[in-house]
């Protein structure tokens, strides 16, 4: 049995609105392995992105424990937590989310503004980051000049720069064709067979899912598979 | 340094998108700017007339008035006064005579360039001594009035103002003629903005008889004034009340200059919470368009505080930019921009320059960054405090 990476344990999160309580996620239970490719699926609503939220510290819980690499991140405050996405997570989002004025390099680079590495340093690590995604001759692009699969690739890279644990990715390949949903699935899976990666994905895309090495299905916050 | 990593990284782009965002940023750069050119000009305009008329009189010299009387338009000296003080101790002489003289001090008319009506002019009736009195004076065009005759000599900048006093012209004050002869200078002071003619026919002319309205003399040193006013002040011949001529002219300016300047605080003010206004609203436009970028920055490990100084730097840049505009094109349009005014008292025009001094700049820089500040704070607040998830989602 792999070594335990994520430990999520009796996991709850409810929303207060207009005086009721809103209950996404219900005593969950989940254990993810090291270099795992987990594909969480399910209706809209069930609780996906909260637990991909949760699992990558942009959330707190309700209650019950969240631990990544046996470190308590549901029991970190909000600066704790910013310093621990920073070296122990990348984020892959539907829409990229790239930064608009900057270029594919200046994106990638961001997360190792929050590291101590120079300047020279800071450029190789974006360097072997494009070359992974194979954007190599892109690095001067901003977004706008760049296709929506390429975006994606600049993301991944930015996701990977800081050499993170684990990559939480929600919907990634949602606004993709299907000839550049299934580059960037492979790509995903490159890193997860031949850089070790720890992918966790939220899809609704069955196809997407078969990339990954195991599912499980989300339904009104509890895992049904 | 990791946070000032941060901030640097984060204001680089908000600097850089400003452009996407040009419209609502150049309302508030014009907004604020436009409190500070006010200001600027306001207080310029204070600040022209208080150096003016304050940079008039020397520490070594004494004005003598009427006791009660504010200014040189409402005191009178009768002649039997005049030869007391002709005897005073602490005079410097000049050749055996004491150096005072007495002069005459009115109002005349005259219309200033590009004006229907008709405004009020200083009068002085001087003599020779007046001249040595204030060496500073220099005849800078024609020459100076012959004594006995009706010539006048005018003030460099009251030349500049009115119509009428090119030399050689007649002008007519009270029914008589008089003919401008020359055009003097007095350094920049008060005494630019008036008229000059001799006292003798002044007297004449404005039936005074033999008594004038004021005078103006020099000490030995700045220490003889005690000396000097004890002297004036204590005999039983004299009614009247000596100052040294810096402090008189500095009283004189402070009223007018005081008014302007409060009058120029006021209105920036009013304009500055305008352009707080104008800098909240667009600040938090900046933020709702980009609560993705910064909902990702926060996700990647930016920290809330840094987007927080980010977008406080942004506010600041385009409010310095602001007032850097305004005082720009305010120094531009008034610095050195003649006008005149009433002051001191007198119910006559004082002719001085805009002065955009160094100071005001400063301050009206000082103003655009606390609008800048005011104005970003609590957008910037509101940025750094978004649920990251929500911020996220608001695509």
């Amino acid at each position: 049995m792999s070594e335990i990476l994520v430990d999520v344990k009796n996991l709850s999160k409810e929303y207060k609105r207009g005086g009721e309580t809103l209950i996404v996620l219900d005593d969950l239970n989940l254990e993810i392995p090291k270099q795992d490719f987990l594909a969480l699926m399910g209706p809209s609503g069930s609780g996906k992105s909260t637990l991909l939220n949760l699992i990558g510290g942009l959330d707190t819980p309700s209650s019950g424990s969240v631990s990544i690499n046996g470190e308590r991140i549901d029991q970190m405050n909000s600066k704790q937590l910013s310093n621990w996405r920073a070296g122990n997570v990348g984020f892959i989002f539907q829409f990229y989310n790239l930064l608009p004025v900057l270029t594919a390099q200046k994106n990638i680079e961001l997360p190792l503004l929050l590291t101590n590495l120079s300047s020279s340093e800071r450029k190789k690590h974006v360097e072997t980051a494009l070359s992974i995604v194979g954007l190599s001759d892109r690095s001067g692009h901003k977004p706008s000049e760049l296709s929506g699969g390429q975006q994606q690739r600049v993301a991944i890279a930015r996701a990977l720069v800081s050499d993170p644990d684990i990559l939480v990715c929600d919907e990634p390949t949602g606004d993709l064709d299907r000839n550049t949903a299934t580059d960037i699935l492979n790509l995903l899976k490159s890193l997860n067979e031949d850089h070790g990666k720890t992918i966790l994905m939220v899809t609704h895309d069955p196809a997407a899912a078969d990339s990954a090495k195991r599912s499980l299905h989300l339904d009104k916050g509890k895992l049904t598979t | 340094m990791k946070w000032f990593r941060q901030v640097l990284a984060v204001t680089n782009m908000n600097l850089l998108s400003i452009t996407q965002r040009f419209g609502s940023s150049l309302v508030v750069i014009i907004g604020i700017a436009g409190s500070v050119a006010v200001m600027v000009s306001l207080l310029a305009m204070a600040s022209g007339l208080q150096s003016t008329v304050e940079g008039t009189g020397e520490a070594d010299r004494a004005m003598i008035l009427r006791s009660g009387s504010s200014s040189e338009l409402s005191s009178v000296i009768s002649i039997e006064e005049a030869n007391v003080m002709a005897n005073a101790p602490g005079l410097r002489q000049l050749n055996n005579e004491p150096m005072i003289a007495f002069e005459v001090y009115t109002v005349v008319d005259l219309k200033k360039k590009g004006a229907d009506d008709t405004s009020n002019l200083p009068l002085r009736g001087v003599d020779a001594m007046s001249f040595a009195v204030r060496p500073e004076t220099k005849i800078i065009k024609g020459r100076n009035f012959e004594p006995g005759r009706a010539e006048i000599i005018v003030g460099r900048g009251a030349y500049d103002q009115y119509e009428g006093v090119e030399l050689g012209n007649k002008v007519t004050f009270r029914n008589a003629a008089w003919t401008v002869v020359g055009v003097f200078s007095t350094d920049g002071d008060v005494h630019e903005s008036e008229v000059w003619a001799d006292v003798k026919v002044a007297q004449s002319a404005f039936q005074r008889g033999a008594s004038t309205s004021n005078a103006i003399a020099r000490l030995e040193s700045v220490s003889s004034f005690d000396e000097f006013a004890i002297f004036i002040e204590n005999d039983p011949r004299l009614e009247v009340k000596v100052e040294n001529e810096l402090d008189f002219y500095k009283n004189q300016a402070s009223g007018v200059s005081g008014i302007i300047n409060s009058f120029g605080y006021l209105v920036a003010i009013i304009m500055a919470i305008g352009s707080i206004f104008a800098a909240l609203n667009s600040m938090y436009s900046a933020v709702s368009t980009r609560l993705v970028e910064i909902g990702t920055l926060r996700a990647v490990g930016f920290r809330g505080s840094s987007i927080l100084a980010a977008l406080m730097m942004e506010s600041m840049v385009l409010a310095l930019s602001g007032g850097l505009l305004g005082a720009g094109l305010a120094y531009v349009v008034f610095n050195g921009y003649t006008v005149s005014t009433l002051a001191g008292g007198t119910f006559s025009q004082t002719s001085f320059d805009f002065a955009v001094t160094g100071e005001i700049i400063m301050q009206g820089l000082i103003l655009a960054l606390i609008v800048g500040f005011i104005g970003g704070f609590l957008p910037a607040l509101n940025a750094a405090r978004q649920n990251i998830t929500d911020a996220l989602r608001s695509l």
